[in-house]
């Protein structure tokens, strides 16, 4: 008789085991899908909107110059002015939302995200050297397309990436990108900024412990042109 | 009253102390640019060191309009002392000299006599503000180039748009005008009281401290006089870098955070101005002049 029991916990067990990484080969599959539409896009070059929303920054919209070359290479730039980012994750974009190495991908149940029913997949990585330690995505699965990220880095905090897409869709290039962070307080004595007058109460309190984000509105993407690497030093 | 303005303003430009303004404050600059252009990195960095822990800043931080905003806060300290070197001496000059009942033998007004002496001073503190505008601005944009304005206020962080600042600039050197004008004002009145230039020029220094020193102190039985020393008020020109938000956080380009603000620290700056004046108009008509 105990070995009657002990035999259907060992199927119970075994059967339990395989759906589980039945489950995570689908979702290492959905991922690959997504991966392999992000992959028709070698590299692109697209002009955007960029509006800073930090609550103790006070900054005007700007545009920007986003330069991608597949796999990781990133840069954005002002075009013109100065602009201010969140450091570390200026180097967060859709590619290095899917990691370049070996992950394993866990599913999260489902969700939406606006309107659209999403895929919630947790990513983690193989390696243990590299930054980014733990990547949520929210993933459409009827278009391939990622709509939603969290991404918690080794060095610089959490990041959330909100993607909304629209001509470049095919592609899985976003039309707009909210980006949101978690900003520290900012303090400077005045003794630097020779200000001796108060700043007004109801302000100060304004900007205390709001989250930060930066908002790209992409107007023009040219894809695959062949980017130099010279761009990205 | 013409004609005697211009005699005093032949008086102010004769003497060499007034160019030894004008060379102090291109000495001044000069310096403040070398070092900048030779360190200023090491200077964006150490201003900066907080918020780069957290944020990266790309773009020419050091460009002229930064250079410009970090003179004037340096400067506007120290220019009233070279203000007083030629307003106090206005009136004190002339008892020191025993020139000033001749003056007086003049078929001249003793109000018009005042006020041409006043205008003097007023046109000299104009023409050195429109010096270091010429070398703390123009100099600095032809030297640095020019990009929008960061700047690190206390608690918040400013990026005024290139196309923004100029005229934000105009604002701040003619608020500037009228602070400096306070100063020569009081210089002016204070050379009422002494027969040599020393004293009242000392005096006027002394004043400033003191006031400056009472308009930076945080405490509460400071607080209540604050609001009507002229030292508080001269530092508000820095408004006219600060702009508006709107409810998502969208800076309104061309906006002034606080013009109430300007408007109520320039009518105490003028009724300071006319108060002096007033004073030493009133005075002079009053004095019986025996140098």
């Amino acid at each position: 008789m105990k070995m009657i029991v002990n035999k259907n916990f060992l199927i119970l067990f075994v059967a339990l085991s395989l759906s589980a990484a039945l489950h995570a080969q689908d979702m290492n599959a959905l991922v690959m899908k997504v991966k392999a539409k992000l992959e028709k896009v070698k590299d692109y070059t697209a002009d955007g909107r960029m509006k800073t929303d930090v609550a103790f920054i006070k900054a005007p919209i700007g545009r920007v110059k986003v330069f991608f070359k597949s796999p990781d290479k990133f840069k954005l730039q002002r075009d013109g002015g100065i602009s201010v980012l969140p450091k570390g994750g200026v180097s967060i974009n859709i590619g290095s939302m899917i990691m370049q190495t070996g992950f394993v991908a866990i599913d999260a149940g489902m969700s939406t995200v606006g309107s659209t029913p999403v895929r919630v997949v947790k990513l983690l990585p193989d390696a243990d050297a590299g930054e980014i330690i733990l990547s949520t995505l929210y993933i459409d699965e009827t278009n391939l397309l990622i709509r939603k990220s969290v991404t918690t880095t080794r060095e610089n905090g959490t990041y959330e990436m909100e993607l909304q897409y629209g001509k470049y869709a095919a592609y899985g290039l976003p039309d707009k990108v909210l980006f949101s962070f978690n900003a520290k307080d900012y303090k400077l004595p005045k003794g630097i900024t020779l200000e001796f007058d108060d700043t007004d109460k109801a302000i100060k309190d304004k900007m205390k412990g709001k989250k930060g984000r930066v908002e790209i509105n992409y107007t023009a993407y040219t894809i695959n042109t062949g980017l130099s690497d010279a761009i990205f030093k | 009253m013409w004609e005697h303005l211009q005699i005093e303003l032949y008086k102010v430009f004769k003497r060499p102390r007034t160019y030894l303004s004008f060379a102090a404050i291109t000495a001044l600059i000069g310096v403040i640019q070398l070092g900048l252009l030779v360190d200023g990195k090491e200077y964006a960095d150490f201003v900066m060191a907080d918020f780069a822990n957290s944020f990266s800043v790309d773009g020419k931080i050091l460009n002229g309009y930064f250079i410009c905003y970090v003179i004037l806060q340096l400067l506007l300290v120290h220019v009233p002392l070279l203000i007083a070197l030629i307003a106090a001496d206005m009136i004190s000059g002339e008892a020191n000299m025993g020139t000033l009942r001749i003056l007086l033998t003049k078929p001249q007004s003793r109000t018009a006599i005042v006020m041409a002496k006043f205008i003097a001073s007023v046109i000299y503190t104009l023409l050195l503000l429109i010096w270091i505008a010429i070398m703390g601005l123009f100099l600095s944009m032809l030297i640095f180039g020019t990009d929008d304005l960061f700047l690190m206020k206390s608690s918040y962080v400013v990026i005024v748009k290139e196309s923004d600042v100029f005229w934000r600039y105009a604002g701040a050197f003619c608020f500037a005008a009228l602070a400096m004008i306070t100063v020569a004002a009081l210089g002016f009145f204070l050379s009422f009281f002494a027969e040599n230039s020393i004293g009242p020029i000392v005096a006027t220094m002394s004043v400033i401290i003191v006031c400056t020193i009472l308009s930076t102190m945080n405490i509460p039985l400071f607080n209540l006089i604050k609001p009507y020393l002229f030292t508080t008020h001269m530092i508000t020109w820095k408004e006219f870098f600060d702009f508006k938000v709107n409810d998502a956080n969208e800076a309104i380009i061309g906006s002034i955070q606080y013009p109430d603000k300007i408007i109520r620290s320039a009518t105490v700056l003028a009724v300071h101005i006319v108060l002096f004046v007033g004073s030493a108009v009133w005075l002079f008509r009053k004095k019986d002049i025996l140098s």
